[in-house]
């Protein structure tokens, strides 16, 4: 029989709980709310209110209507150009953290844990440092202010991590396969491809939930390398909150943060099973 | 034709000498077990051989040519792998097949190579499934078929049966050695059980500290181990060793355990010429387990009746099959090897009778055996 009277220490851990989660949720219920609010109500009233009558043409204006940048055709380009800049650099991000994270945890060559070492050190270093650098390549190459500039860096940076993932994933994999398979005359790649690959899916998953949702919700970077049309839709949201000095509208800005908000949060439902199992999965048996 | 042959190989990590000019010469059709304790380099030596490590010095030659620079998929050579090392995503045929496909075998000529290894492992039915969905036995057999399948002229072993249950290892063993005498196939193989090196090998190679102690057949390890290292590691239980020391008396030399106790024990040698530089020294005495038994024992060839000692035993351990007795002789423990039936009290004497005919005496410097 279980013990269904709770304890004083029990009752109070349920409080600092529900204090923590409220205190946490409580901007994305304003954000909700606020979205289905007309603007003239939140003007009357305060930005902590009920809507009155849900305010459905929020979104509507948000998507396609809504003047950014002094283009007025709400934040669908910018969420277009998101599209453009995360999809690529999460894809080659992967595979490029996949096929580095193999070559060092798989293949003993001279130097290779400092190799890794260096990769992941990327990690660590915070992104204003990086700033520099990428702004004298990017103007070298001729990519400043493309989509493509961004692809280039979210996919070079993120290699940090996805070669960490990556990499402690299949340090798991039985060496002797890999020895197995030289000596059934596979070479470096013919392995990764019909060995180690078809072994990946859990990490993948992890991967790509991971870089999608950073490179889609990254700001700096396309904030500074991008300006006007090419700018992805976490910078473009800025331009919208400052082209509107005279009225406030937050019932629209609110929709267009929910609008931005919901690739990354459809990407961790259909694959967030997989990226709790993922991370915490020893490997292949 | 020698099918490997093995010069002056060395193997250094950093600071550590694994392997210190190891030479063997091993021929087609033998099945050789390279045996010893773990760290001994065996699976170093193994490795080199299959070219997946190499050497720090000394060459490798497979049917006559040197592969030191050859990689492992040119060197002709199978190798089946102690966690088996089937390719998980990969059904059995395609395991079996990856190799060929590697090498751009046609497919019918794949077709017919898969059927013929399922043949004669008994795996047909089995072709069709992942390698989680088989039983260690099963995956061994699998291992092996891809192996064979590509009818190498080398078979590489690392110990290949150590992830197996006692039953099936035993099972398995006479499978392989069965194997082998019907494709008459050269055979390395790696293993720290003397027993698969005992049933298994034509010849065998006892590892020591990156050093091969004694290369010889089973029956010569056995009975003339080279060294105090492979006199105590072959045999299980393993040899008795025991201080003693040699004398001469009328008859010829006599090793004496126990010297000036009045337990001493005093064995007469037999054709020991050898021995004769070391009467009046130390020694150390070597009798294997089974050549203690009990008093009214008769051994099997002896031309007269056996030297028979009364000794305090110690402990009795019955193994169903035989009964192991702990005994001291002239003060030094040694174990026998009696009948299952015989139960000496421990705490009591016995006796025992010796068969002195299979003695063997080592220096106790150089632990040589002294020939």
């Amino acid at each position: 029989m279980r013990d269904r009277t709770f304890a004083p220490s029990r009752i109070l851990i349920y409080l600092i709980v529900s204090l923590v989660a409220a205190a946490w949720l409580a901007p994305l219920a304003v954000v909700v709310l606020n979205s289905l609010r007309a603007n003239e109500e939140i003007a009357q009233g305060s930005m902590i209110g009920w809507p009155q009558h849900l305010a459905w043409s929020n979104y509507a204006a948000a998507w396609n209507g809504f003047c950014v940048a002094e283009t007025c055709a709400g934040i669908r380009p910018y969420m277009l150009n998101s599209a453009l800049v995360t999809i690529p650099a999460t894809i080659l991000s992967t595979l490029l953290g996949a096929i580095a994270g193999y070559a060092v945890s798989l293949w003993r060559f001279r130097g290779d844990s400092w190799i890794y070492g260096i990769v992941t050190l990327g990690i660590f270093l915070p992104q204003q440092m990086r700033l520099l650098p990428w702004t004298i390549v990017l103007r070298d190459t001729g990519l400043m202010n493309t989509l493509t500039g961004l692809v280039v860096i979210h996919t070079i940076q993120g290699l940090s991590f996805t070669t960490l993932f990556c990499r402690n994933y299949y340090v798991a994999i039985p060496q002797e396969l890999i020895r197995a398979a030289r000596i059934d005359g596979a070479g470096f790649f013919r392995i990764f491809w019909r060995i180690i690959l078809p072994l990946s899916p859990p990490i993948l998953v992890v991967t790509v939930i991971w870089q999608f949702t950073h490179i889609w919700n990254e700001f700096l970077y396309g904030v500074t390398f991008t300006t006007g049309q090419q700018q992805p839709v976490t910078a473009a949201l800025i331009a919208l909150s400052a082209g509107v000095a005279d009225i406030p509208q937050h019932g629209v800005q609110s929709a267009a943060v929910m609008i931005a908000a919901l690739p990354t949060l459809l990407i961790y439902l259909i694959g967030g099973k997989y990226f709790v199992r993922g991370l915490t999965a020893g490997a292949v048996k | 034709m020698a099918a490997l042959s093995i010069r002056a190989l060395s193997k250094r990590y950093a600071n550590l000498e694994v392997l210190k000019g190891i030479d063997l010469d091993i021929e087609s059709g033998e099945f050789t077990v390279l045996v010893g304790p773990s760290g001994c380099g065996k699976s170093t030596l193994l490795n080199i051989v299959a070219g997946l490590d190499r050497p720090s010095a000394g060459t490798v030659e497979i049917g006559g040519r040197v592969v030191n620079d050859v990689p492992p998929k040119d060197r002709d050579i199978a190798m089946v792998f102690q966690s088996y090392a089937l390719y998980p995503s990969m059904t059995v045929r395609q395991n079996i097949t990856f190799g060929m496909e590697c090498r751009h075998v046609p497919k019918a000529e794949q077709e017919k190579a898969v059927a013929n290894v399922a043949k004669l492992l008994q795996i047909e039915p089995l072709l069709g499934r992942k390698p989680s969905q088989l039983s260690g036995g099963q995956r061994q057999r699998v291992a092996m078929g891809r192996a064979l399948v590509r009818d190498p002229l080398l078979f590489l072993f690392d110990e290949p049966l150590s992830n197996l249950d006692a039953k099936l290892r035993v099972e398995m063993r006479m499978e392989i050695k069965r194997l082998h005498q019907r494709i008459g196939a050269t055979i390395v193989y790696v293993t720290h059980d003397q027993i698969e090196a005992m049933t298994m090998a034509t010849r065998i190679a006892v590892m020591h500290r990156g050093v091969v102690q004694q290369f010889a057949d089973p029956d010569t390890v056995y009975r003339y181990p080279a060294n105090l290292f492979v006199a105590r590691f072959m045999g299980s239980p393993p040899m008795n060793t025991m201080r003693a020391r040699l004398q001469a008396d009328g008859s010829g030399p006599v090793v004496v355990i126990g010297a000036g106790r009045p337990d001493e024990v005093r064995l007469h040698l037999q054709d020991y010429d050898a021995a004769t530089s070391y009467v009046g020294r130390e020694v150390v005495l070597g009798i294997r387990p089974e050549c203690i038994a009990e008093g009214d024992r008769a051994f099997s060839g002896a031309s007269g009746p056996p030297v028979v000692v009364t000794a305090p035993v110690e402990m009795v351990e019955p193994t169903g099959a035989e009964t192991i007795v702990l005994l001291r002789l002239g003060g030094e423990p040694a174990q026998a090897r009696v009948s299952p039936d015989v139960r000496p009290a421990p705490g009591t004497s016995a006796p025992f009778a010796l068969d002195t005919r299979r003695l063997c005496l080592f220096d106790p410097e150089t632990e040589r055996l002294i020939a």
